[in-house]
């Protein structure tokens, strides 16, 4: 892989880790409210797929979607803007956190209701095998969602038909408060495609070029026309489950081991009540990103000042669509029933 | 009597039913060791372990199709569905198994499992976690739904549920469960049909349930202001409905609104009306009003948010409207 594209692979980690950080101070603020699920500490799985992916690919996203819509190149200031509520948002308000789409970009939505991405995405799939293009549908799902029904049916008409689907799961060892051996029968989720024959295999979700490679390998496959692929990555939530969720069911120690924490540390913490700020958290040092830049830097392809400048960018990059967020218009009632006409109408919203 | 929330009226429902009989038992997302996302069973984990407090996949449809077999076989099972959107992924077991099996077995077989779950927009949980639907549910025959207000109903109304051998669907509201009632220490059941008048007046008839209740009382307030004596109806039950309470009001004041959160046309307030008008049509001295959400799906925006769902000023314009004062 050349520097650059590794250096825009860092620069999105910490873009998506900026992001959604701020997205948090903004929530407290009151300025984004609902639901809000967030990212930090599974950067390297949307990052390492998303690069590997084409801009004729498909992306179907859950509720947990900001930083695949950013790295798919959907801007900053049109996400925070939507997180905002406000009519520059990139679904004019309307969706808000969980449910961001960008038809332009192929992003085919953020979904709230655990276990629906797969017949969308299967659906897709469908499409681009009737065309028969070389493109690929990427259906991104948690470790909780595969015990929907819809997991299993979507599976097996992804692979009886032959769907250019790549299943991609983010495990993260929760469903909300349960963790995956009490949810999960078969906690190797992987394990389970195999009962389709489709392809799978588990990779580790917090280093983002193995998420790169091993996202091209299956892709490379599917644009074959050899039927879906199945990969499970795994990684870790550093935060609660949504900003309303503090995540204290979870043992200290595991949430520090993620994040690579001095074991004296950690025992100081576990005797405290709360779970950690976002200040102790980012202290912490993460995990992938941290893995990238030590690597970039052994490679002799990071100095430090190009690092100080990337966050730089980043930060700057976050403040301009918290700035555009602010200053945006909202929308009208008459927007909302716009958006709904269209849809009735068969047209499209310019 | 003790200040009860609406969420600790619903905890102690159940501690005292599972105390009562070994056959209750609980399931839902994250209702065990998390102890429930609005703490309805908090601690009950710990109490009744995990046999009787279960923590599901999530697998709604089959979860609930598992309560409905135990049900079939002599268990009582309270489903908990985290939020109401969900339900509609449990619909194929609740509406084409729960409610027909002792219709389908000529009466054999009952199926008494109890789901509670909340309806009813929030803060900005935007258009797939903002659906009502309370009157899908009550189209459906073969099941009660019914519909707590407050502490007292939500803790009467689950231990009759919980008691009766029909499949009830008990809606709450995102935003009740921080609402305070004293309640009595003595245990008690609410019966789980029958409307009932939670003001008297002479003049309109506010009917709502549910959440719609409270923005009838708030509008009541300010009729009274102005001179004018609301009388407010809370339905209770949505299936079956109260006709007779329904028809009594409206003949006293002669005058109606319906309240409901929910989108019309259809709905709620389409039935009430209907039954108005079949049952005491020439008691009517105005046109009926009905509040509903705007047609379309919930916005995430927040100022859209509360411009599309009802408020207590809309009803307290409707109810003026009816007066024949605007
Ligand atoms: C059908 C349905 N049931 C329940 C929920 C509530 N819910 C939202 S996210 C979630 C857990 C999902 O866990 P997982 O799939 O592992 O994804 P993660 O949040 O960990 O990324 C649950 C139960 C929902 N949104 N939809
Ligand atoms: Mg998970």
């Amino acid at each position: 892989m050349d520097r650059e594209k590794l250096i825009t692979m860092l620069h999105d980690m910490l873009l998506a880790r900026a992001f959604e950080e701020r997205a948090a101070e903004e929530y407290g603020r009151g300025n984004i409210a609902g639901f809000l699920h967030l990212y930090p500490g599974e950067e390297a799985v949307a990052v390492g797929v998303l690069h590997a992916a084409e801009p004729s690919d498909y992306i179907v996203s859950t509720y947990r979607e900001h930083v695949h819509a950013l790295v798919r190149g959907i801007p900053a200031n049109s996400v925070m803007a939507e997180l905002f509520g406000k009519k520059e948002g990139c679904c004019r308000g309307m969706g808000g956190s969980m449910h961001l789409f960008d038809r332009e970009r192929r992003f085919m939505g953020g979904y709230a209701i655990v276990g629906e991405t797969y017949p969308v995405a299967t659906g897709i799939g469908y499409t681009i095998a009737m065309r028969d293009l070389p493109e690929a549908v990427i259906c991104f799902f948690g470790d909780g969602a595969v015990n929907q029904g819809t997991f299993h049916e979507s599976l097996n008409m992804a692979a009886l038909w032959d769907l250019p689907v790549l299943f991609v799961c983010e495990n993260n060892h929760y469903q909300i408060g349960t963790e995956i051996h009490r949810h999960s029968a078969v906690p190797e989720v992987y394990k389970r495609a195999c009962g389709y024959h489709i392809p799978a295999r588990k990779v580790d979700g917090m280093d983002v070029l193995a998420v790169h490679q091993a996202t091209q390998e299956a892709l490379t496959q599917i644009r074959n026309g050899t039927g879906p692929q199945f990969i499970e990555f795994e990684t870790y939530r550093f935060r609660g489950h949504s900003m309303a969720d503090p995540g204290s069911y979870r043992p200290r120690v595991e949430v520090k081991a993620y994040e690579k924490e001095d074991p004296i540390t950690i025992a100081i913490a576990e005797s405290l009540p709360v779970y950690p700020s976002s200040e102790q958290i980012a202290a912490a040092g993460p995990d992938s990103i941290d893995q990238l830049a030590t690597h970039l830097d052994q490679a002799g392809h990071l100095s430090s000042e190009t690092l100080a400048e990337l966050k730089a960018g980043v930060a700057e990059t976050v403040e301009a669509a918290v700035r555009f967020a602010t200053e945006s218009p909202e929308p009208s009632l008459a927007d909302a029933q716009a958006c709904l006409d269209c849809n009735r109408g068969m047209e499209v919203l310019i | 009597m003790a200040e009860t929330a609406y969420w600790e009226a619903i905890r102690r429902a159940h501690d005292e039913e599972m105390a009562n009989d070994k056959l209750v038992i609980a399931m839902g997302e994250d209702i065990g060791v998390a102890g429930g996302t609005y703490k309805a069973t908090s601690g009950l984990y710990d109490k009744y372990g995990p046999e009787r407090i279960i923590d599901t996949p999530i697998s709604e449809n089959s979860y609930t199709g598992i309560g409905i077999g135990a049900s079939m076989t002599g268990m009582r099972p309270i489903i908990e569905i985290m939020s109401i959107n969900f339900a509609l992924l449990a619909l194929d077991t609740l509406i084409n198994a729960a409610a027909k099996i002792r219709y389908m077995s000529g009466g054999q077989i009952a199926c008494p499992i109890v789901m509670r779950t909340p309806g009813g927009t929030a803060h900005q949980l935007a258009a797939q976690h903002s659906a009502r639907l309370a009157r899908m549910f009550m189209s459906t025959s073969g099941l009660r739904v019914v519909t707590p207000r407050g502490p007292l109903d939500a803790y009467g109304m689950l231990k009759s549920a919980v008691r009766s051998n029909d499949p009830v669907i008990i809606i709450e509201h995102e935003q009740m469960y921080n609402l305070k009632e004293d309640i009595p220490d003595e245990e008690f059941f609410r019966p789980l049909e029958g409307a009932e008048i939670v003001r008297e007046g002479t003049d309109i008839t506010l009917i709502g349930y549910n959440y719609s209740v409270h923005l009838c009382l708030q509008a009541a307030q300010r009729l009274e202001a102005d001179g004018i004596s609301a009388e407010v109806l809370d339905l209770r039950s949505l299936k079956p409905l109260d006709r007779e309470t329904i028809r009594k009001s409206v003949e006293k004041t002669h005058r109606m609104l319906v309240a409901e959160e929910d989108e019309a046309p259809v709905g709620v307030g389409a039935e009430i009306i209907s039954i108005v008008i079949e049952d005491c049509f020439y008691a009517l001295d105005a046109q009926p009003v009905r509040i509903h959400a705007a047609d379309v799906p919930v916005p995430y925006n927040a100022k859209l948010e509360k411009a599309a769902i009802p408020s207590a000023d809309d009803v307290y314009q409707g109810a003026l409207k009816v007066m024949g004062k605007i």
